[in-house]
C-alpha cells in the first residue's frame, strides 16, 4: 500500500483508538484528580461494562439497535453501582489513605475477574454492533460502525465537560478536589461526593467498553490493556488534569498507530512504556500539567 | 558428578519410621501419602487449564477426559482396575503448573499426568516430571518434546506437532493457493515456531514468504497492521491464539471488504471455540483452514469419529448438543482422547502395576510405532517416533462453504515427517 | 530481649530443619519453594516495610536474577555456581538503574514508574524471544543444575540450598534492621523532612535500601532457575511484583519474620483452596481486600501491636 493511504488508516485506526481512550482515562483521571485514588481496578470497571453488554444484547429480543441502546444505558449504570458500593463498603473504611486503596483495588481487580469467570465464562464473546455500513475507500475498506464511535465517545465527553465546569454538582466536586476539609466546612458531604466520583469514574469506563465491545469482544481478562493505557495517559496529560488527559489520549491514540508502523511493534511498546517512565522521572507534573501540582 | 547429600537418605528413612508407627497417618495429617494397591484404581493426573487464557480449551479438554474415561471404564478399564481422573487447576501458568504436577505425582499419588495444552505450561512443568521421575504426556501440539529441549519423561503422542502440522501444508498452499505468501502471527513463540517452519517449508516447495507481520501479544485491535501485507501477496497466512481472535479475524474482513483480496489460509487456532456463523465473518466464505480433526461432521466420517463425537457431546456442527452457541475446541480435544488411548496400551503392554513400573510405562510406549484409525484414534492413523517422543498424524485442509468447512485435502502422515532432533531413549530413566 | 529476639528466629530455622526430616514429598517440595519465594519477599519487604517504597515492579529484580542465571548457563555454557553469582549481581545492578531514575519520584509516581520499567523488561524478554522463548520459556537440562557438586534438581539437596540462601537472608535481615542503617531506614519511612534535618541523605538511604532489596530478589530469582529449572515471561510479568507485596501484607510489613510466614500461607491458601472452589482468583481478591480492611499490619505486625512488641 502506499504511504498516502497507509498514513491515512493509521490516523483513522489512532482517532477510534484515542476516544475510546479519552473516555476510560477521564474515568481514571476524575478519581485521581478529586479523591486521589489510584484505581487500579479501573480496567476491570472497564471489562465488566462490556461482559455486561453482552448479557443485555444477548437476552434482549428486538432489533440489534434497541438491545444496544439498553445497554448503553444500563450497564453503565449497573457499574457505577458495583463501584459506589465498593467505595463505601472498603475505600471509605480505609480513609482513602493511598497505599491501602491500592492493595484493596488490586483485590478488587481479582473478585471482579473471577465473578466475570464464573458468570461469563472463559470465552470472548461477539456483541453485535447496532448498525453495520462499510465505508469502502479506494484503497481499503473501513468499518461505518467505528466512525460513529468517535462521535459518540465526543458527545459524552462534552457532556462530562458540561457537568462538572456548569453544574452545582461540577462546582462541588472541584471545591472537594481543591480542599476537602475547606468544602466540608462549606457543608459539602465529602463522602456523597467521594462515592459519585468513584461511581462516574467507572461509569465512563463502561461507557467506553459498550462502544467498543462490537468491535472487540467481551472478555474476562480484557481489562489490563485499557488499565495500563490510561495510566499512561493519564500521566502524560498530568496526574488529575482533566484537559491534559483528553490531550494525551489524543497524543497517545494517533501515535501508537504511527510508532508501530516505523518500528517492530513489540520494540514500539518498549520504547512507549520507557519514555511514559522517563515523563515521569524528569516531569512528575506530565508533559501538560501546571509546575510543582 | 553428583553427590546425594548424606542428609538425604536419612531423611527418607526417617519419614518411614514415622510412617511406620501410624503415629501421623492415625491423624490423617498426611492424606493420600499411602501408595495405592494393585487392586485399587489406576488414579491419572490431568492439568487443567481451568481458569487464565487458556480456559476455552480447558473446559472442552475436560469435558473429552470424562467422556474417554467413561468409556475406558466401561470397557473393563485398565488391565481390568478401574480408572480415576483428578483434574487440578493450573490456572495456565508454568510455575503453578509444575507445583499442580507435584501436587498430583506426590501428594494424591497419581500414576501419570497428562493434559496439559498451552506451551509455556508444558515446559515449565516438564522439569517437574524428570525430578520426580513421573510420565508426563502432553496435549499440547508445540514443537518442544520433539525439538529435544524436554527430556524422556515427557511425551506427546495424541497430537502432531506444529512444525509437522505447517510442514505438511505448505505444498497445498503454493500449489493451490499462490506462492507469494505473507504470514500474520503473534509475536511469541508460538507464532516464531510458525513463522520459522513455514517459511522454510514453502521456500522449499518453491514459494517465497515475501511480509512476516509480528503482532505484539497484548494487542486487541490489528487494523493498523494489515497495510503492512504487500499488494502482491497471493496468500495471506494467519494464525492467532488468545481472546482476541476474532476481532483479528473480523478485521480483516473489514479491511478487505469488496475490494480486491488475497487468498486466505489460516489456522483453526485463529476461531477454536468461536462460531463461524458470528456477525463479520462472512468474508471468509472460499478461505481455507487448517483442521487437525474437522469440526463440522464430513459426509465420509467414519463409524469411530461418529461414536467419539456423541460421546464428548459435540453436534455436526461442532458445538455442544446442549448448547449451540458453545463451540468446542474440535481441532485439538481429540488429543486428550488419544493419549489416554495411548495411556491404557502403554500400561497394558508394559504390565503395569504401580508407580515402581513408571519406567517400564515409557519404554513400552517407546516401542510403540503406529496407531490405527479407530475408536482409539478416532482423529485417524498416527505414526509414533518413540525417540523424540511425538507422534505424525494426518492434516485436514478446510474450505469455507455454505458457512461450514469442508475438507478438501487431506494430507498423508509423510508429508509431515522431518529428521529427528533428538534421541530421549538415549537419556537414562 | 535479645534472647528472645534471636530465639524466636533461631527457632523458625530449627523448624525448619526438623521440616526437612519430616515433611512428605509434597509438602517438602513446598516449603522449599516458599523458602525461594520468601527470599524475593523478604528484598522485597527491606525496600517497602522497613523503607516505606512501595514498588510495583519488583519482579524486574527477580527476573533480571532468574534470566541472567537461566540465560549464561543455556547460551554461555557457564556452571551453575558463577552463574548463580550472576544473577545474584544482575538483580542489584538492574535496582542500582532503576532506583537512579525512579528514586527522583515518590508515592504514587513512583509505583507507576517502577511498574513501567518493569512492564518494560516484560516486553523485553519477549522481544528477545530468539534466546529467551519469550512467553515459552526455557528449560535448563537437569544435569547442569548442579552446585559444588550438590544436584540442585533433587529434593534432598534442593531443600538444604533453598534453606540455606533463606537462612542467611533472614539473619541478615535480622541483622540489617537492628543496625544503625536499619534504623534511618525506619526513619525515612515514618518521616523523611525529619530525617533529612537530621543529616541523612534520603536519595542515598532509599538507593541503598532498593539495592539490597534487589539483590535479594535477584538471588531468589537466580535460585529459582538453577532450582526448578525454567524461566519463562510469565515469571516477569505484573502479577509476580504483586505477589511479594501480597505476601509482605499478609505476614506483616515491617517484620523480618512476616514474608515467610505470609507466602507460606498464601501458597496454601491456594494450593487448598482449589479442593473447595475452582474461584481462585476470588480467594486472592477477598484475602487482600480483608486484609486492608481488618488487619492492615499483617499477621506479625497484628501481633506485634497487641503486646508481643520486641517482634523487629
Amino acid at each position: 500500500m502506499d504511504f498516502g493511504p497507509f498514513l491515512l488508516l493509521a490516523l483513522m485506526e489512532g482517532t477510534v483508538t484515542a476516544a475510546v481512550l479519552a473516555l476510560t482515562a477521564v474515568g481514571l483521571s476524575l478519581t485521581f484528580g478529586i479523591m486521589r485514588v489510584v484505581n487500579v481496578a479501573h480496567g476491570e470497571f472497564f471489562m465488566l461494562g462490556a461482559v455486561l453488554a453482552w448479557f443485555v444484547t444477548h437476552w434482549m429480543a428486538g432489533p440489534p439497535w434497541l438491545a444496544f441502546s439498553v445497554a448503553l444505558l444500563v450497564c453503565p449504570l449497573i457499574v457505577a453501582s458495583v463501584a459506589v458500593l465498593a467505595d463505601l463498603l472498603v475505600l471509605k473504611r480505609l480513609n482513602y489513605q493511598p497505599e491501602a486503596t491500592i492493595v484493596a483495588t488490586i483485590g478488587l481487580l481479582y473478585i471482579l475477574q473471577q465473578a466475570a469467570l464464573s458468570f461469563f465464562g472463559p470465552d470472548a464473546r461477539p456483541v453485535a454492533a447496532p448498525f453495520s455500513f462499510r465505508v469502502q475507500l479506494p484503497w481499503f475498506g473501513y468499518s461505518g460502525y467505528k466512525l460513529c464511535v468517535v462521535l459518540a465517545a465526543l458527545a459524552v465527553l462534552a457532556l462530562v465537560w458540561l457537568l462538572i465546569s456548569r453544574t452545582k454538582i461540577g462546582l462541588v466536586m472541584r471545591a472537594t478536589q481543591i480542599d476537602r476539609d475547606m468544602a466540608r466546612a462549606f457543608g459539602v458531604n465529602v463522602d456523597n461526593v467521594y462515592a459519585g466520583v468513584f461511581g462516574l469514574g467507572a461509569a465512563l469506563a463502561a461507557v467506553a467498553a459498550v462502544l467498543v465491545v462490537p468491535i472487540q469482544q467481551a472478555h474476562y481478562l480484557m481489562g489490563g490493556d485499557p488499565l495500563l493505557l490510561s495510566f499512561i495517559v493519564v500521566i502524560i496529560g498530568g496526574l488529575g488534569s482533566l484537559r491534559g488527559t483528553l490531550v494525551a489520549a489524543v497524543l497517545i491514540g494517533l501515535s501508537d498507530g504511527v510508532i508501530s508502523t516505523f518500528f517492530a511493534p513489540t520494540l514500539a511498546k518498549i520504547i512507549a512504556t520507557l519514555l511514559v517512565a522517563l515523563v515521569l522521572v524528569f516531569r512528575p507534573q506530565g508533559l501538560f500539567g501546571k509546575a510543582a501540582a | 558428578m553428583t553427590n546425594e547429600l548424606s542428609l538425604t537418605p536419612s531423611r527418607r528413612r526417617v519419614l518411614q519410621g514415622i510412617m511406620g508407627t501410624g503415629a501421623l497417618t492415625a491423624t490423617g495429617f498426611f492424606p493420600g501419602f499411602a501408595h495405592a494397591q494393585s487392586a485399587a484404581p489406576i488414579r491419572l493426573g490431568f492439568q487443567l487449564h481451568r481458569t487464565g487464557i487458556g480456559a476455552s480449551y480447558g473446559r472442552w479438554y475436560e469435558r473429552t477426559a470424562t467422556a474417554a474415561l467413561a468409556r475406558i471404564n466401561a470397557a473393563g478399564g485398565i488391565s481390568g482396575r478401574p480408572v480415576e481422573i483428578q483434574f487440578e487447576d493450573d490456572g495456565t501458568d508454568p510455575a503453578r503448573g509444575a507445583e499442580v504436577f507435584g501436587k498430583l505425582a506426590t501428594e494424591a499419588g497419581c500414576d501419570l499426568v497428562f493434559g496439559a495444552l498451552f506451551s509455556h505450561v508444558v515446559i515449565g512443568t516438564a522439569p517437574r516430571a524428570a525430578e520426580l521421575k513421573v510420565p508426563y504426556l502432553v496435549c499440547s501440539e508445540g514443537h518442544h518434546v520433539a525439538s529435544g529441549m524436554l527430556n524422556r519423561w515427557t511425551m506427546q503422542p495424541g497430537i502432531t506437532d506444529v512444525k509437522s502440522q505447517v510442514q505438511a501444508m505448505a505444498p497445498f498452499v503454493t500449489a493451490n493457493l499462490g506462492k507469494k505468501v505473507t504470514m500474520v502471527f503473534p509475536d511469541f513463540a508460538f507464532g516464531h515456531d510458525h513463522r520459522d517452519y513455514f517459511t522454510a517449508a514453502v521456500a522449499a516447495q518453491g514459494g517465497e514468504v515475501i511480509a512476516q507481520i509480528a503482532i505484539p501479544p497484548t494487542e486487541t485491535s490489528f487494523t493498523r497492521y494489515f497495510p503492512q501485507i504487500p499488494a502482491e501477496t497471493e496468500v495471506l497466512y494467519h494464525v492467532m491464539v488468545g481472546p482476541a481472535v476474532l476481532t483479528f479475524v473480523k478485521e480483516i474482513g473489514e479491511f478487505y471488504g469488496t475490494g480486491a483480496k488475497p487468498q486466505l489460509f489460516g489456522f483453526m487456532d485463529s476461531l477454536e471455540a468461536v462460531d463461524i456463523a458470528s456477525p463479520g465473518l462472512e468474508f471468509l466464505e472460499g478461505s481455507h483452514f487448517w483442521e487437525a480433526h474437522p469440526r463440522y461432521k464430513q459426509a465420509d466420517a467414519s463409524a469411530a469419529e461418529t461414536a467419539y463425537r456423541a460421546a464428548v457431546g459435540v453436534d455436526d456442527n461442532g458445538a455442544s448438543v446442549t448448547d449451540a452457541t458453545d463451540i468446542a475446541t474440535y481441532s485439538h480435544m481429540f488429543s486428550v482422547w488419544e493419549t489416554l488411548s495411548v495411556i491404557k496400551a502403554g500400561m497394558e503392554a508394559s504390565g503395569y502395576q504401580g508407580p515402581d513400573d513408571r519406567a517400564k510405562f515409557i519404554e513400552a510406549v517407546e516401542a510403540m510405532t503406529a496407531f490405527d484409525e479407530g475408536e482409539d484414534h478416532p482423529q485417524g492413523a498416527k505414526t509414533f517416533n518413540g525417540k523424540t517422543h511425538q507422534a505424525f498424524g494426518i492434516q485436514n485442509i478446510s474450505k469455507v462453504e455454505g458457512g461450514k468447512l469442508t475438507v478438501v485435502h487431506k494430507t498423508a502422515i509423510e508429508d509431515g515427517m522431518y529428521p529427528d532432533e533428538v534421541d530421549y531413549t538415549t537419556q537414562a530413566l | 530481649m535479645k534472647g528472645r529476639v534471636w530465639g524466636a528466629h533461631l527457632g523458625l530455622l530449627a523448624l525448619l530443619v526438623l521440616a526437612h526430616f519430616l515433611l512428605p514429598d509434597y509438602h517438602h517440595n513446598n516449603v522449599a519453594k516458599v523458602m525461594v519465594l520468601a527470599c524475593y519477599a523478604m528484598g522485597y519487604n527491606i525496600a517497602f516495610g522497613y523503607t516505606g517504597l512501595l514498588s510495583l515492579g519488583h519482579a524486574l529484580f527477580f527476573a533480571s536474577g532468574l534470566y541472567a542465571t537461566a540465560l549464561s548457563i543455556n547460551l554461555l555454557g557457564w556452571s551453575a555456581g558463577p552463574a548463580l553469582a550472576l544473577g545474584l549481581v544482575a538483580g542489584a545492578v538492574m535496582a542500582v538503574a532503576v532506583g537512579l531514575l525512579a528514586l527522583r519520584t515518590a508515592g504514587v509516581a513512583f509505583m507507576i514508574v517502577t511498574l513501567m520499567f518493569a512492564q518494560a523488561g516484560y516486553l523485553t524478554i519477549l522481544y528477545l524471544g530468539q534466546w529467551t522463548r519469550g512467553d515459552e520459556g526455557i528449560v535448563i537440562a537437569q544435569g547442569l543444575r548442579v552446585v559444588a557438586g550438590f544436584d540442585l534438581s533433587a529434593e534432598g539437596p534442593r531443600y538444604l540450598a533453598a534453606f540455606a540462601l533463606f537462612g542467611a537472608g533472614l539473619l541478615a535481615n535480622l541483622w540489617l534492621v537492628r543496625s544503625p542503617f536499619g534504623r534511618v531506614m525506619v526513619a525515612m519511612r515514618e518521616n523523611e523532612a525529619r530525617a533529612r534535618m537530621l543529616g541523612y541523605n534520603p536519595f542515598r538511604v532509599k538507593l541503598a535500601s532498593l539495592v539490597i532489596s534487589g539483590l535479594y530478589a535477584g538471588a531468589a530469582g537466580a535460585a529459582y532457575a538453577v532450582m526448578f529449572g525454567y524461566a519463562g515471561a510469565s515469571l516477569a510479568g505484573v502479577q509476580y511484583s504483586i505477589l511479594p507485596m501480597l505476601w509482605v501484607l499478609l505476614g506483616g510489613a515491617g517484620t523480618v519474620m512476616g514474608p515467610f510466614i505470609g507466602c507460606l500461607l498464601m501458597f496454601y491458601l491456594v494450593a487448598y483452596s482449589a479442593n473447595v472452589t475452582s474461584a481462585s482468583l476470588l480467594v486472592v481478591g477477598l484475602v487482600l481486600v480483608a486484609l486492608v480492611l481488618f488487619a492492615p499490619k499483617g499477621l506479625l505486625g497484628s501481633l506485634r501491636a497487641r503486646g508481643v512488641t520486641w517482634l523487629p
